[in-house]
């Protein structure tokens, strides 16, 4: 195989963290993930996949360990500012993700915190909603989208951000065939690396190469 | 209150620009709410009718919006002719009613109605993003302007949170009645949909974070002043003051 050297975006090292005292869900963790990676995240319920997701992210601090993303140790929260910009994470339920009114608005609010130009960003968002084909979505009212429109929409507004990976928390959970479709088929264009965690065995074979399981507070393959 | 209903419309009242609508709210109602004059109620009252008819909406669908604060007052006037001291004008059994508070009642009633209609003709046929923004425009402080906005965003979202509770309560045979089991359930969805409600909003934050969320709104759309606009302003103001006027120097 003559793949392209592949450069390491996230890294986790000994990472511990715990709800409370004597419920410890990620003991020594490592993992981690390669600009062309495309990863599925496995496990039982309350595993720890969502709060492994949030440590990435920087939205929760492990008790211990590092977390090395695009080759900086990431401690405080400016450290992640770089972070959020960079990768993109679509959480579980949509309703968390999409507090605008108006699609068009939320699409817009990642580019616009990044200072992005109004002009620009408008031209964003309908290249972004016509290629997950939401196009003519723009002034649709959030909460009354349907849950697949809703999880596009999501999607939508984090790809606004052009993140270079995405972390996706139980894409197609709940999702008709047609928006899991459309789901698969966004991900077979995209460039970047993506880490998804899915309980959907379909899903997971059709878009990712490599399967890790966590399970005990660490991290194995899985074949 | 804030209908999609009403502001589905494209008449030109809908299409002022929300910053001269918020204006002209606040400063109208503020002057009702002080003011001593009926002429100026009436004639505001009057004002806030043409623009609901210019604005096309549907009579019974202002009045549908009037009704809480109907039937808020009809209590008002249940109490107030009794407990206000003044002028005996009439006699129900032990109880006097007295002229002062019928029309202490009366007042209160045409105010709150004056006040409302004008709601109704400029809030109601404003889109909700835009109005947030006219606030922000406005220097309105930016926690209030979150609180109103996240409130407006997410309670439809607690409402539906509150069906499913009631639906699972149904399902399993939940009759409410007027004994312990029916208050302690009731304390426990009560209780249920605050920790959620702080969950979500837990989350909503989390989401806006990795979205670079760093304390400002951005907006994306910019208001300009029009034409129409400054117009529009300039007649309502003069129209309003010239009432202020007469009453002052009671000509009428």
């Amino acid at each position: 195989m003559d793949k392209r050297k592949s450069d390491t975006i996230i890294e986790l090292n000994d990472i511990w963290y715990s709800y409370e005292e004597d419920r410890v869900i990620l003991k020594e963790l490592d993992f981690k993930l390669t600009d062309t990676d495309r990863v599925a995240l496995l496990g039982p319920n309350g595993a720890g996949k969502t709060t492994l997701f949030h440590i990435i992210m920087g939205l929760l601090k492990p008790e211990k360990g590092e977390v090395i993303v695009f080759d900086k140790v990431r401690k405080n929260k400016n450290d992640f500012f770089e972070v959020r910009k960079r990768i993109g994470y679509l959480f579980q339920d949509s309703d968390d993700q999409l507090f605008s009114p108006t699609v068009i608005e939320d699409v817009a609010f990642g580019p616009l915190n990044l200072g992005i130009p109004r002009g620009e960003v408008r031209i964003i968002v309908s290249d972004v909603l016509k290629k997950l084909g939401l196009d003519g979505y723009e002034n649709r009212i959030t909460y009354k989208l349907s849950g697949g429109e809703k999880r596009l929409v999501a999607l939508a507004t984090v790809l606004a951000m052009k993140p270079e990976v995405l972390l996706l928390d139980e894409p197609v959970l709940g999702l008709d065939e047609e928006h899991k479709k459309r789901f698969i088929n966004f991900l077979k264009d995209y460039n970047g690396s993506y880490l998804i965690i899915s309980h959907d065995k379909d899903f997971i074979y059709q878009t990712t190469e490599k399967q890790y399981l966590l399970k005990d507070g660490v991290i194995l393959e899985f074949d | 209150m804030l209908d999609r209903y009403f502001f589905e419309g494209n008449s030109i009242i809908h299409r002022l620009d929300p910053r001269v609508k918020v204006v002209l709210t606040v400063v109208f109602a503020l002057g009702v709410a002080f003011s001593n004059s009926y002429l100026l109620i009436y004639f505001s009252i009057f004002y806030s009718l043409v623009i609901i008819f210019i604005a096309k909406i549907p009579v019974h669908i202002a009045f549908k919006r009037l009704l809480p604060l109907i039937i808020f007052l009809l209590l008002l006037w249940v109490f107030l002719p009794f407990s206000v001291k003044g002028k005996t004008i009439f006699e129900v059994g032990p109880l006097a009613i007295t002229k002062d508070g019928v029309l202490y009642a009366y007042r209160i009633t045409v105010k709150s109605v004056a006040i409302l209609l004008l709601l109704i003709a400029f809030i109601t046929t404003s889109d909700m993003v835009a109005l947030f923004h006219a606030l922000a425009h406005l220097k309105v402080p930016k926690k209030l302007i979150f609180l109103i906005f996240f409130t407006y965003r997410y309670i439809h979202v607690v409402w539906m949170e509150y069906q499913r509770i009631k639906n699972a309560l149904a399902m399993r045979r939940f009759v409410p009645g007027t004994n312990l089991h029916t208050y302690k359930t009731v304390a426990h969805v009560v209780g249920m949909l605050m920790v959620r409600s702080y969950d979500r909003s837990e989350r909503v934050y989390n989401a806006m974070l990795c979205r670079g969320f760093n304390g400002t709104f951005y907006m994306l759309d910019h208001f300009e002043l029009k034409g129409f606009d400054i117009i529009f302003t300039a007649i309502s103001i003069i129209i309003f003051s010239g009432v202020v006027w007469i009453s002052a120097n009671q000509i009428l």
